[in-house]
């Protein structure tokens, strides 16, 4: 609504020679990157406040982030697993919150797309001895699957409905872990232990380390295939967005839903459309994860990527490129995270970053001006 | 299982979710929505449970629980208010850092033995009232018998007293409210901060009276998201909240309950037999969430009341509209 009202003009007087105006132009392009640094540089001072009236000595802890996930090529290594399920949930993010759709059940999309993934090896779907390329492809289309469905449904409720997806992407986060529990324990339990049994080699995502042999400097490297679909699917999407008619569709809806109704875009079906790829996409992370990393499905397979993914998408001003960029350093932050106590220190920093990041907006629509008004 | 039990335990569950829930409407009444209040809670339950753990007295705890989260919705009341930035992403991004917070100064409280809880009382001649009596007036916690009290007194604050026609009217038509001399921006932030504060409660029900003690995230379990849904359920109408939330309260309580007794009604139990059922059990307040408001935001729109029309929207005085 503020949007459409620029010639207006406030008339109010300032004892102070600073006050606050509205911009009337476009703001300079380099500011909401410049805001967005200066936010993430006010977090981590808040941060580092509150370690220390924890007790902990802030500095170490974060140099002791920086060195245990930049240090060397191998903990950069394992910086890039970590960042793998940040770019994808992320993009999935991006795409939903570019149309205002807040889908904010990356989470449970994750688990269901790690769901879809393991059921392909333990059912099995495929024969055990099938060749590798099969099952990456029917792991792949599994977990996508899965994910597609799980953004389905909050996006059909919301097109035909109006219901609040917020609440049911969140619902079905719950109930996306407690599915894949009962499966955990009870379909596919291994001697009793909560976990299922570990996945033969032929369904694992082939890592740098498989070719060592071939090239000496991967020895030891746990970076696996699904940093490479993330970086497919980030170009495709980006692509999407900024360049198809589709995208076009999909900014005009979020930026002015009016305009696109009155231009003849079905919102509805757009809606479904978007939820059902961002929940494949961020399906597709789960399936990453479980074929690339942890190789059996059990109950711990994510420190929460699918929320720390909705504060990528914003630091990343909704460019799936971006997210790229952003979600490495918040892989070294959760990388590093696990040994800084205490524990919940990345999720205090996640939220304090974005808190800032929110906050920080308002100079992209007012300006500061120091000096006396010109026009008195 | 002594249903009777279940149901009492069921309304003590839902007293959270009551206050949650109230929280939630008085804050959206003014225009501003919260998607805070999971992390509130946790705020709320957390500061709760280290006051009492550190002063030995309840009272004081859940005082201090309840100023916490009113305190902290306060960045959301800024964000959204003064910045007028968006009510999603800031209801959000207060969610992460209360719970961040929480997590960081709550580590180590679970270890922590002896915290009291808060009395429960048996109350003389209600409690004598057949079934009634047992499940609603017997050994509840002092914060069930005020959610009792609470909800009507709510109902009646927003429908027939003048500071809540004032509420009402900031939230439906904040030009018109700010031209007959109510100060929408104070009004805003004092609901958000009661918003908070009623969170904070519902966090303090659940550390000291409820289920006692501090076990992280899983402290609230979702149980503010369930309150944002109830809210839209009840139509923002106190009444209704309290329906909604003793029912949903007794649903999360049957859930874990009903595993215990080989038979039930005569019948063979199926999640005696088969306890991993109880895996989809433990969906069905999730579900039952959704199915809500599937019928909620039906009726809302068909009969078009409700939802406060400025809802969302940031109030910038001059403009024109909302």
């Amino acid at each position: 609504m503020s949007d459409m009202e620029v010639n207006h003009q406030e008339k109010r007087r300032w004892k102070f020679p600073i006050h606050i105006e509205e911009r009337v132009s476009e703001p300079p392009r380099w500011l909401s990157p410049l805001l967005s640094l200066l936010a993430v540089i006010f977090a981590l001072l808040l941060g580092a406040a509150l370690i220390a009236v924890k007790g902990g000595d802030p500095w170490r802890a974060y140099s002791h982030i920086a060195k245990s996930s930049f240090g060397s090529l191998g903990v950069f290594s394992d910086t890039l697993v970590k960042a793998t399920p940040l770019i994808l949930v992320g993009v999935a993010c991006s795409l939903a919150f570019r149309m205002k759709i807040w889908n904010i059940g990356a989470e449970g999309q994750f688990f269901v797309g790690a769901f879809g993934a393991s059921a392909v090896v333990l059912t099995p779907l495929l024969p055990l001895d099938a060749p590798r390329w099969q099952f990456i492809i029917a792991m792949a289309l599994a977990g996508m699957t899965m994910g597609a469905l799980w953004g389905l449904i909050p996006g059909l409720l919301k097109a035909k409905f109006g219901v609040n997806e917020i609440i049911t992407t969140l619902m079905l986060n719950y109930i996306a872990v407690e599915w894949n529990n009962y499966f955990i324990y009870a379909i596919w339990s291994e001697g009793g232990f909560q976990m299922s049994r570990m996945f033969q080699k032929n369904a694992w995502l082939p890592r740098l380390t498989d070719y060592s042999k071939q090239f000496k400097i991967f020895s030891g490297l746990t970076t696996h295939m699904g940093l490479l679909f993330a970086i497919v699917v980030a170009v495709v999407v980006w692509f999407i967005i900024f360049k198809s008619k589709w995208g076009y569709e999909i900014r005009l809806i979020g930026d002015n839903p009016r305009a696109a109704n009155y231009a003849g875009i079905g919102i509805g079906r757009n809606i479904v459309l978007v939820m059902m790829l961002s929940g494949a996409i961020a399906g597709l992370a789960g399936m990453s994860e479980i074929a690339g990393v942890v190789h059996r499905l059990q109950g711990a397979i994510s420190p929460g990527y699918g929320f720390t993914g909705i504060i990528i998408a914003w630091l990343a001003e909704l460019n799936p490129l971006a997210v790229i960029v952003v979600s490495i350093l918040f892989g070294a932050l959760i990388l590093a995270g696990r040994e800084i106590q205490p524990t919940g220190v990345p999720t205090m920093i996640q939220g304090v970053i974005m808190v800032c990041l929110i906050a920080a907006r308002f100079f992209l629509r007012y300006q500061i001006i120091i000096g006396a008004r010109e026009e008195e | 299982m002594d249903i009777i039990l279940v149901l009492a335990a069921g309304i003590a569950t839902g007293t959270v979710l009551l206050f949650g829930t109230l929280g939630g409407i008085f804050s959206e009444r003014s225009g501003v929505q919260n998607l805070g209040v999971e992390g509130m809670m946790l705020f709320g339950a957390m500061t709760a449970y280290s006051v009492t753990a550190s002063t030995k007295n309840p009272w004081l705890g859940l005082l201090a629980g309840m100023f916490a989260a009113g305190l902290i919705s306060q960045v959301h009341a800024f964000i959204s208010i003064t910045l007028q930035a968006d009510q999603v992403v800031s209801g959000l991004s207060l969610n992460f850092l209360a719970t961040g917070v929480s997590l960081v100064l709550g580590e180590g409280l679970n270890s922590i033995k002896g915290v009291p809880t808060l009395p429960f009382y048996t109350i003389p001649l209600l409690s004598q009232i057949p079934i009634i009596g047992r499940i609603f007036f017997t050994n509840q916690s002092v914060l069930v018998y005020f959610g009792y009290i609470l909800f009507p007194l709510a109902w009646y604050f927003i429908n027939h007293t003048r500071p809540g026609m004032h509420l009402r009217a900031v939230g439906e038509f904040p030009a018109a409210a700010d031209s007959q001399g109510i100060n929408v921006f104070f009004t805003r932030y004092l609901y958000v901060f009661i918003g908070g504060l009623l969170a904070g409660m519902a966090g303090a029900t659940i550390s000291l009276a409820v289920s006692p003690g501090w076990f992280a995230e899983k402290t609230s379990a979702g149980q503010g998201w369930i309150a944002v849904g109830l809210v839209i359920f009840a139509q923002w109408n106190p009444l209704r909240a309290a329906f909604g939330s003793y029912i949903f309260g007794t649903l999360r309580r049957l859930v874990l309950d009903i595993q215990g007794p080989n038979m039930i009604f005569s019948f063979p139990n199926p999640f005696f037999y088969n306890p991993y059922l109880a895996f989809f059990l433990k969906m069905l307040p999730y579900a039952f969430t959704v199915i809500v408001l599937i019928i909620g935001s039906h009726e809302a729109t068909r009969k078009r009341i409700g939802s406060p029309a400025a809802l969302g929207l940031p109030y910038i005085r001059g403009q024109r509209g909302l």
